[in-house]
């Protein structure tokens, strides 16, 4: 048996009000299942589950505002009457409280379960009931938004319907009363949770900053050839290319993709990419992207795709809040030229990318109008220097030159 | 299916994307982008919206038609062939 406890989502949350229960007692659930929505000074987020088992016992009412650590609910865990379930998981509660146990630390525990994908565990069985293979998160999704899971083509496994598939299904032809349900983004709030972030940051953190400029041409070319046979679904946009080369490349220099915690820096084996996404009248929230490096470039897109839209409609699962190990923020078409961002602490750097430009530039000794980006990196003094900053954006430049290998 | 319908579709699915504009105090000619503060993603989504709704193919080498508010009217009853005659 373990208590399933309000999650700490950042240093400054003491507390939190727990909003609607996707569960009840005698489900089962599995480790990255969405169980609860709480709601924060960042918005509603959405709690997932490290355990694997069946929920015993419902602890805390809807709508108590309780502080971090308290049990909200009991789950019966899978392996209960054996040993130890899932050896990596015995510290129980641990990845729940306090830090939540973001990537390095104990490489045994995987952080953040990827939404979609299911463990590699018995439990999936008792957990998906036949009839239409739905997870509980979304078929409570599409009772509320009216959505029937019949109309919905599932994109989990073995054709399950996800969380995810329904929010989009929901959000395609939408009638009007619907769209206009008040947003669960408390913006003031938001603002509040930013500048404390931030003036942490400029007062923790020793910045320094790196711009450099790439011929992202081969980019356009390859996006726009691609694009032409799909439909808009499955389109890619250059933020995917330049999220998927800035991962590997965070890979690859692990001074920038990790943790600073404690007077001590922690690398990170996984990347999760935190996208910046703008929110509609003045919000700024960078959920991660789990796992950015190890995806295809189609996933990924699609990945991101989910991730605005839920971030603008003020859904957040608990992992993606604190899981992130490097930012990425783009001002897109309509930004100008350069930005330096503030690094997210704890961690310790943040790629930054302009609008694309056409500019004119010298290729091959001849000079000509090529779409140029400016790439800038803000990095942590106390873990790396300007020479190794200056070797990871030239890699995550050259990396743009071959889109189709990304 | 008229110009008023698809006028009211097209303006239905960009209020999906930006709720609190008032639609119908957008300067038809101006570009969206600005007109309602829409990024890359947000203009994507709203072709995918438009593309199943209506069952038309919007290729990306489009999308400057679609730019402006009469721009994806127009394009959009084109396609349907609905054009103003």
């Amino acid at each position: 048996m373990v208590d399933f406890r309000m999650p700490s989502l950042g240093a400054d949350m003491e507390a939190g009000t727990l909003v609607e229960w996707l569960v009840k007692p005698g489900d089962w659930v599995k480790r990255g299942d969405i169980v609860a929505v709480v709601e924060t000074q960042k918005g509603a987020i959405e709690i997932e589950t490290f355990e694997t088992g069946q929920v015993e016992g419902i602890l805390v009412e809807l709508n108590s505002k309780v502080p971090v650590g308290t049990p909200l609910a009991r789950i019966r865990t899978e392996g209960e009457a054996k040993a130890a379930p899932v050896a990596a998981l015995s510290p129980a509660a641990a990845p729940v409280i306090s830090p939540p146990a973001p990537a390095a630390a104990p490489p045994a525990i995987p952080p953040a379960p990827a939404p979609v994908a299911p463990p590699p565990s018995p439990a999936v069985a008792p957990a998906a009931p036949a009839r239409t293979r739905i997870s509980p998160a979304a078929r409570r999704l599409a009772e509320a938004r009216s959505v029937d899971p019949a109309t919905v083509t599932g994109s989990g496994p073995g054709g399950a319907i996800t969380y995810a598939d329904v929010a989009r299904r929901a959000a395609e032809p939408t009638p009007s009363s619907e769209r206009k349900r008040a947003p669960t983004l408390d913006l003031d709030a938001m603002r509040t949770a930013i500048a404390a972030a931030m003036a942490r940051s400029k007062r923790e953190i020793p910045h320094y900053y790196l711009a450099h400029q790439v011929d992202v041409t081969a980019c356009e070319h390859w996006l726009s050839q691609k694009n032409a046979a799909l439909p808009p679904d499955n389109r890619l946009l250059i933020g995917a290319l330049t999220l998927k080369a800035t991962a590997l490349a965070a890979h690859s220099f692990p001074a920038f993709n990790g943790f600073y915690r404690d007077n001590k820096y922690e690398p990170s084996e996984a990347v999760h990419v935190g996208v910046a996404i703008a929110i509609r009248g003045g919000g700024l929230a960078a959920p991660a992207l789990h796992d950015a490096d190890q995806l295809s470039l189609d996933d990924l897109m699609s990945r991101m795709r989910d991730l605005v839209q839920r971030t603008r409609a003020g859904r957040i699962r608990s992992s993606e809040i604190s899981d992130s190990t490097i930012t990425v923020t783009s001002l897109g078409e309509r930004g100008v030229e350069t930005l330096y961002g503030i690094i997210y602490p704890p961690q310790v750097a943040i790629v930054g990318f302009g609008k694309v430009l056409v500019r004119p530039w010298v290729v091959d000794g001849a000079i000509g109008p090529r779409s140029v980006i400016t790439i800038t990196l803000s990095a942590d003094h106390r873990v790396s220097d300007g020479h190794a900053g200056a070797l990871f954006l030239t890699e995550i430049g050259k990396l743009l030159q071959e889109p189709d290998k990304l | 299916m008229n110009d008023i319908d698809i006028r009211k579709v097209v303006q239905e699915e960009l209020n999906n994307i930006a709720p609190e504009v008032d639609m119908a105090g957008v300067d038809p000619k101006a570009d969206l982008r600005e007109a309602i503060d829409i990024d890359s993603m947000d203009f994507l989504n709203f072709i995918t919206a438009i593309h199943h709704r209506l069952g038309i193919d919007i290729p990306e080498i489009d999308y400057p038609k679609l730019i402006t508010l009469d721009g994806a009217i127009g394009y959009v009853e084109a396609k349907l062939g609905l054009g103003k005659t």
